[in-house]
């Protein structure tokens, strides 16, 4: 089994801060880290690459700098890593990067699976992963919990939802997006890490991925960024006190004084 | 402070420390409270590639030597004493098949320690024979193709949960110390149990428990070394294994010496933090200091072993003795930087000074180290 495991770079959610005049993310001296969710993908592929064989492929989209996380994955269990950069994806939103990503998964001759964490820290869509499914023509299950196993070329898993969970039949190849309840992801080994070391990153241009430059980056960006703003910080609040009924009285009360 | 240490040894450090942070550290105070085997962390240690550290190439080890198991029981130590002591005993019951094994019992035995399949235990100590390892009771007698224990072993550390057991036993009592000799017993062995697991102090994580062999049989083969090498085997065992002790004390100490530090910057009495008092920065200043003395000492200890292993000896019994009571000494301070807070079992200092207790009892009192240093010293300066 051929898998692919889309990795993304992202800042360390616990030293993230908002710069309060552009209202962007601050990264300068922030570090990056692997999206949490996707180093459950990345050991999920491992995982069933132990189990079943196969191989495991660490795809990124992103600046150079990526380069340091995709050497983790290796260290982590990858066989590879491609590294897809170039200039042309910058103000990539999720539609471009479904297409940038589908296009390179493509050009590395495609796989059986691809894994992706359920979203990512920094934005939160949680688009890319049935996005890509979407560009690649395959079929995808989301917020994955447990993968029973492999039966006639189809995946036996586990989808969580907010009611409880489906048992579903997922036919190869295909997308799964994966919760971080999946498994406990592996402290990188010795040998992974003299590994990684030495592993040579594949890099991807927009030129090796065979592109159409109107797809990437802004050019490629339906969506549309007008403002950023941090919500005001307001500090009335009332706080509603007694037997469970009269709180929610009194919070009916309120509600209609709004409407 | 810089170590120079290279590339590889860095890698070492880095998986041994993201374990500790990990693994150790969240589920430590549990595990010390209930007593508990780290079974998961010593699985998790054998899944970096780390449990056949010390262990050749040849036998899918890592081919590395005393400083690179130093390196990452240093790590271990930083999160606790009872997991690094388990991980430490690993190596210590296969030290001896590694100095004095056949091939046969290396190729039996060691791939299967590497990879962490199995886990080893190192035999000595009876009711009888603590710092005089001559006092020992337990038998072995040559019974057709086997060899047939009889005795009881006390305090041995990885009892109960080690597959492996290194063990000392005398097979002919006439030649007094040249007449003992180390047996490899399975834990699946007929005629071999445990007895009680004992209730300790600190390092409450490690097992420790008494082996029993009661007409225990052992193939012939399964004899470490030649009829009567038993206590050559048992001392360069420990020659090599001590600076692995001693460097659970730096692990300790340093771990000690990091929650003082951070706690006097937050705690603030009198209008200022505590740190802000001369009192307590000598005292921390005195900590560190013997911290890195220790560290120093360890490291160059376990270089000159791997360098000079006809020559281990002294470097390893000073590194032994210095490092422990240093640990000792730095975390009682611990304690007392932290008040009535590092009484409180909510802290981890309190775990940390009980922890420190064993290092200077275990593998050698440091009584008897200071007695290996000053023989080593008598042989030196010939008159």
């Amino acid at each position: 089994m051929k898998i692919v495991c889309c990795l993304k770079q992202v800042p360390d959610a616990k030293n993230v801060r908002l710069d309060p005049k552009t209202n962007t993310l601050s990264r300068e001296g922030v570090e990056s880290i692997m999206n949490p969710y996707d180093r459950h993908a990345l050991e999920e592929g491992v995982r069933l690459k132990e189990q079943f064989g196969g191989s495991v492929v660490a795809l990124s989209m992103g600046p150079p700098q990526a380069e340091e996380m995709l050497r983790d994955a290796i260290a982590c269990g990858a066989d590879e890593a491609v590294l897809v950069s170039d200039r042309a994806f910058a103000g990539s939103d999720t539609w471009a990067t479904t297409y940038t990503l589908a296009m390179a998964i493509n050009a590395i001759g495609g796989c059986d699976l691809v894994l992706c964490g359920k979203q990512a820290i920094d934005g939160d869509t949680a688009q890319v992963g049935p996005g890509l499914a979407h560009r690649l023509d395959i079929p995808y299950a989301s917020y994955v919990r447990k993968i029973h196993g492999l039966q006639d070329g189809a995946l036996l898993l586990q989808r969580m939802m907010d009611d409880g969970y489906d048992e579903l039949r997922v036919p190869l190849p295909a997308l799964l997006t994966v919760v971080k309840e999946i498994n406990e992801p592996r402290i990188p080994s010795l040998k992974g890490k003299m590994r990684a070391k030495k592993a040579e990153i594949i890099r991807l241009n927009a030129a090796a991925i065979a592109a159409d430059p109107a797809c990437l980056g802004l050019a490629g960006s339906p969506t549309k960024v007008f403002k950023v703003f941090a919500p005001e910080l307001r500090g009335d609040r009332t706080m509603l006190e007694g037997a469970s009924h009269e709180q929610a009285s009194q919070l009916a009360a309120i509600l209609h004084t709004l409407v | 402070m810089d170590y120079f240490l290279t590339e590889e040894q860095q890698m070492i450090v880095d998986v041994a420390r993201q374990i500790t942070e990990e693994k150790i550290i969240p589920c430590r105070a549990e595990l010390d409270e209930r007593e508990e085997f780290p079974s998961a962390i010593i699985r998790d240690i054998a899944q970096a590639d780390l449990a056949g550290l010390y262990i050749s190439e040849q036998y899918g080890g890592y081919g590395g030597g005393s400083f690179d198991i130093v390196l990452a029981l240093e790590q271990f130590a930083r999160g606790c004493v009872g997991i690094a002591t388990s991980f430490a005993a690993n190596a210590l019951g296969a030290y001896p098949i590694i100095i004095s094994g056949s091939e046969e019992l290396k190729q039996k035995y060691l791939p299967a320690i590497a990879s962490g399949e199995k886990m080893a235990a190192f035999a000595l100590t009876e009711p009888n024979a603590g710092s005089d390892a001559s006092g020992i009771q337990t038998t072995a007698v040559l019974d057709g193709d086997h060899w047939v224990l009889n005795g009881t072993k006390q305090w041995i550390t990885n009892g109960g949960e080690a597959n492996v057991y290194s063990v000392i036993a005398i097979t002919d009592r006439a030649k007094g110390p040249r007449g003992a000799s180390m047996f490899v017993v399975e834990d699946t062995d007929p005629g071999f149990s445990y007895g009680q697991k004992e209730k300790k102090l600190g390092i409450r994580a490690s097992s420790t428990r008494e082996l029993i062999f009661k007409d225990c049989r052992i193939p012939r083969d399964r004899m470490i070394g030649r009829p009567g090498s038993g206590f050559i085997t048992v001392m360069k065992t420990l020659d090599k294994s001590r600076p692995g002790i001693a460097i659970l004390g730096v692990g300790l100490a340093q771990a000690a010496l990091d929650e003082a530090a951070v706690y006097a910057k937050q705690r603030v009495q009198f209008g200022k933090p505590i740190i802000a008092f001369q009192a307590v920065q000598h005292l921390l200043a005195d900590m560190a200091i013997q911290t890195e003395a220790a560290r120093a000492l360890v490291y160059q200890s376990a270089k000159h072993i791997d360098a000079h292993p006809e020559d281990m000896s002294k470097a390893s019994s000073m590194c032994k003795v210095f490092a422990t009571d240093v640990a000792m000494k730095v975390t009682v301070d611990a304690v007392q930087v932290l008040g009535g807070y590092g009484y409180m079992r909510e802290y981890p200092v309190e775990k940390m000074m009980r922890d420190a207790k064993i290092l200077q009892i275990y593998e050698g009192t440091n009584q008897i180290q200071r007695n290996v240093v000053g023989q080593a010293l008598n042989k030196e300066y010939t008159a």
